[in-house]
């Protein structure tokens, strides 16, 4: 039976899986147990929703790894603490973050910081938009928490599906008759049915900077040629990150976030 | 021509049409045949032709995700299905049986035939939960007797699942469900406690061993709220020589309270598979109602009725919303405090709501602001601190509360926005009689209390206080 059903869905052209992953923020440990899950779950292109960097121990190995996936043909989109490896973004942080951030700094060299600060703020393809945070405003960073705010990002990316970070909780939003937006809180591993007649907002979590006392590393994949979605949160060694953070001096905070803690 | 009109012999995606075999108010069903079905097959049409409600489509979407997620079983397993936007229909297993109504032209049914037809039933209705998913809507016609001994269950257009988005809940806030069998607790709207089946299944059962419907098949909203305080003839008025741990069974299942019915589907079909295990009450050899002292009782219990449900599985989703309306022209502090105080009363009162706490805030100018103490992020920001800061006051678990600044510049106007946007189930706002209001306030408690699609509660200082 279930051999069948796959047959039925093998006929669509388009069998690519997607791997979403957002707010990373410098947590190498975090990233290799999703990259491996992905792979294992049969991603084909993996897709980094911003905030590569910022909080974390290893910005260095994040922001090589994210290159060499994207030279072979993944996506990425910035972040809010990508953009301010650069720019004056930082002066709108809260002074641990800004602290990490000077720190960050000083571990790239030229040709990872030209990387990560050039990256596109948002992206669209085959009925996904891709932004770090909402695609009304990418450039002013809003927290998409409650359904007004998903309904201006999915309004301004006019696609069947949007998907950003930035809010550390996974979250689903979906449009009902008027236009009406839902929220959702997805339950982990369990697939969910997102086709394209309706309009989708999934916030898919944070892959590397835990805000819920809950730690692992979240991310989503979206079956396209299924439409369905579906979140995982996956165990890594968080004890080895937290060791890493307060060996490099980095604000305790983000250590307590990674052990689930805080 | 309309995929609810096709001809025996035409075809629709490869699918050829053998017959129809029933034309109902909100679908035709018909057999098919395609060489990779792995055997005979039904293709099911929704009737969207005639400006159909709203209910039809979304419930048409319901079924296809739960025959998906169920994956047989209990329910006809899913072969095809046809693109939502296109033509849309589904293609699933053909049941070789007869619909439970079908047999109901001989009632009451004997004691054994009740038993075993009702302990099968009950087997799928538990194998249904054991997938996740309450069916919502179980009637004779929704379930068929098959040819190899099972209950198969059929039509899960109202149907819930603990795990996904359920569709219905948001769109719809009239009762769903069919008039006889519906629980109380659904006539409230909620639509996550498992029990809800348990109660069908008990009008169900009162229908076969007695021939009578036990609340009969009211057209109206208050016609429906009677099951809440009305209590059925006991099935021994009409059939005398009922098996009195039957009538136990069937009334046990009939409680309003779902916490007093069968917690799941198995303990009740374990019930029915030994009538004479069941542990007997005085009820159990009822023949008459109530008195009118005691129904004046259940009356007064039902007057304080709480539907609150437990569900299957926690749903965080599905946890009904207080929002708690902090306002920044309030500077009475004997009026915030009984505001926080209500709040922390109603959260204990209620322990599956989430509350949240919301402050509007004018939108900032569109212009760049000199003053960065002053620009957006920053007020919104200060906002927020002082926003958590009240709530951190108030005496509920943190993992309860939610803190939300939402920009606006009619505050009526965008708290009731936000109300539309999520599933608010009560709204709790302070206004004294006494307090000096300016003009603007006023306006947006008056046009809360009026428009607000759900309870508003406007919080006083207490007298004496």
């Amino acid at each position: 039976m279930a051999r069948f059903v796959r047959a039925i869905f093998s006929d669509c052209a388009d069998t690519m899986k997607y791997a979403l992953i957002a707010d990373i923020h410098s947590n190498i440990e975090a990233l290799d147990a999703v990259l491996a899950h992905a792979a294992a779950q049969g991603a084909t292109r993996r897709v980094f929703l911003g905030d590569l960097i910022g909080y974390g121990p290893d910005p260095v190995a994040v922001v090589e790894r994210v290159r060499a996936c994207v030279a072979a043909g993944d996506h990425a989109v910035l972040g809010n603490h990508d953009a301010a490896l650069r720019a004056d973004e930082a002066e709108s942080m809260n002074s641990e973050a800004r602290a990490a951030m000077v720190w960050t700094r000083a571990q790239l060299d030229a040709a990872q910081t030209e990387f990560v600060s050039s990256l596109p703020l948002m992206l669209r393809e085959d009925g996904m938009t891709w932004v770090h945070a909402s695609a009304a405003a990418p450039a002013q960073w809003p927290y998409i928490r409650d359904g007004l705010q998903a309904q201006a990002s999915m309004a301004a990316a006019a696609t069947p599906w949007v998907f950003s970070g930035h809010v550390h909780e996974p979250a689903l939003f979906y449009a009902g008759r008027d236009e009406r937006i839902t929220p959702f809180y997805p339950s982990e591993g369990i697939a969910i049915p997102v086709a394209a007649h309706r309009q989708w907002l999934a916030v898919v979590g944070a892959c590397g900077q835990p805000r819920d006392q809950l730690v692992g590393a979240r991310y989503a994949l979206f079956d396209r040629a299924q439409c369905q979605l579906r979140f995982f949160r996956l165990p890594y060694d968080f004890h080895s990150t937290a060791r890493k953070i307060r060996a490099a001096g980095l604000p305790e905070r983000f250590a307590l976030h990674v052990e689930g803690r805080v | 021509m309309q995929a609810t009109t096709l001809e025996a012999g035409s075809e629709l995606d490869g699918f050829r049409i053998l017959r129809r075999l029933h034309a109902g108010g909100m679908a035709v069903i018909y057999e098919v045949e395609r060489e990779d079905l792995p055997g005979p097959a039904v293709m099911k049409v929704p009737r969207l032709e005639q400006g159909e409600s709203g209910a039809t489509v979304v419930s048409f979407e319901v079924e296809q995700m739960m025959l998906a997620a169920a994956g047989g079983g209990p329910v006809p397993a899913l072969y095809a299905q046809g693109d939502l936007a296109r033509e849309p229909y589904l293609v699933m297993e053909r049941i070789e049986g007869e619909t439970l109504s079908a047999r109901m032209d001989q009632l009451p049914w004997s004691l054994d035939e009740v038993c075993r037809v009702g302990a099968i039933v009950a087997d799928a209705v538990q194998a249904l939960y054991e997938r996740d998913i309450i069916h919502l809507d179980i009637k004779p016609s929704n379930i068929i007797l098959s040819l190899d001994g099972r209950a198969v269950l059929i039509d899960l257009g109202l149907a819930h699942h603990a795990h996904l988005p359920d569709l219905l809940a948001e769109e719809f806030r009239r009762p769903l469900g069919s008039a006889p069998y519906i629980s109380p607790e659904q006539i409230f709207g909620v639509r996550n406690d498992a029990r809800s089946d348990i109660f069908a299944l008990g009008a169900m059962l009162y229908q076969l061993a007695t021939g009578h419907l036990p609340f009969g098949a009211p057209n109206s909203l208050s016609g429906l709220q009677k099951r809440f305080r009305m209590q059925p003839v006991p099935p021994r008025g009409w059939n005398p020589d009922l098996h009195p741990g039957v009538q136990e069974i069937i009334l046990r299942c009939l409680e309003v309270d779902p916490a007093r019915r069968y917690a799941n589907a198995a303990q009740l079909a374990q019930a029915l598979r030994d009538p004479d295990s069941v542990p007997l009450s005085a009820r159990s050899y009822r023949r008459q109602r109530d008195s009118a002292w005691q129904r004046f009782k259940r009356w007064l219990f039902g007057v304080g009725f709480d539907p609150a449900a437990v569900p299957p599985a926690p749903i965080a989703g599905s946890d009904p919303i207080v929002l708690v309306l902090v306002s920044a022209w309030q500077s009475d502090e004997a009026l915030q405090q009984a505001l926080r105080q209500q709040a922390a009363r109603t959260a204990r009162a209620r322990p599956r709501t989430r509350m949240a706490f919301v402050t509007v805030v004018k939108p900032a100018p569109v212009m760049g602001v000199a003053d960065d103490a002053q620009s957006a992020p920053r007020r919104h920001l200060r906002l927020l601190v002082e926003l958590r800061h009240w709530a951190a006051n108030v005496d509920i678990e943190a993992a309860r509360k939610t803190c939300h600044v939402i920009e606006g510049a009619d505050v009526g106007r965008a708290v009731l926005e936000y109300i539309r946007a999520n599933p608010v189930e009560t709204v709790l706002l302070a206004a004294g009689p006494n307090e000096a209001f300016a003009g603007r306030a006023t306006a947006a408690v008056a046009r809360i209390a009026l428009q607000a699609p759900c309870t508003v509660q406007v919080v006083r200082v207490p007298p004496g206080s």
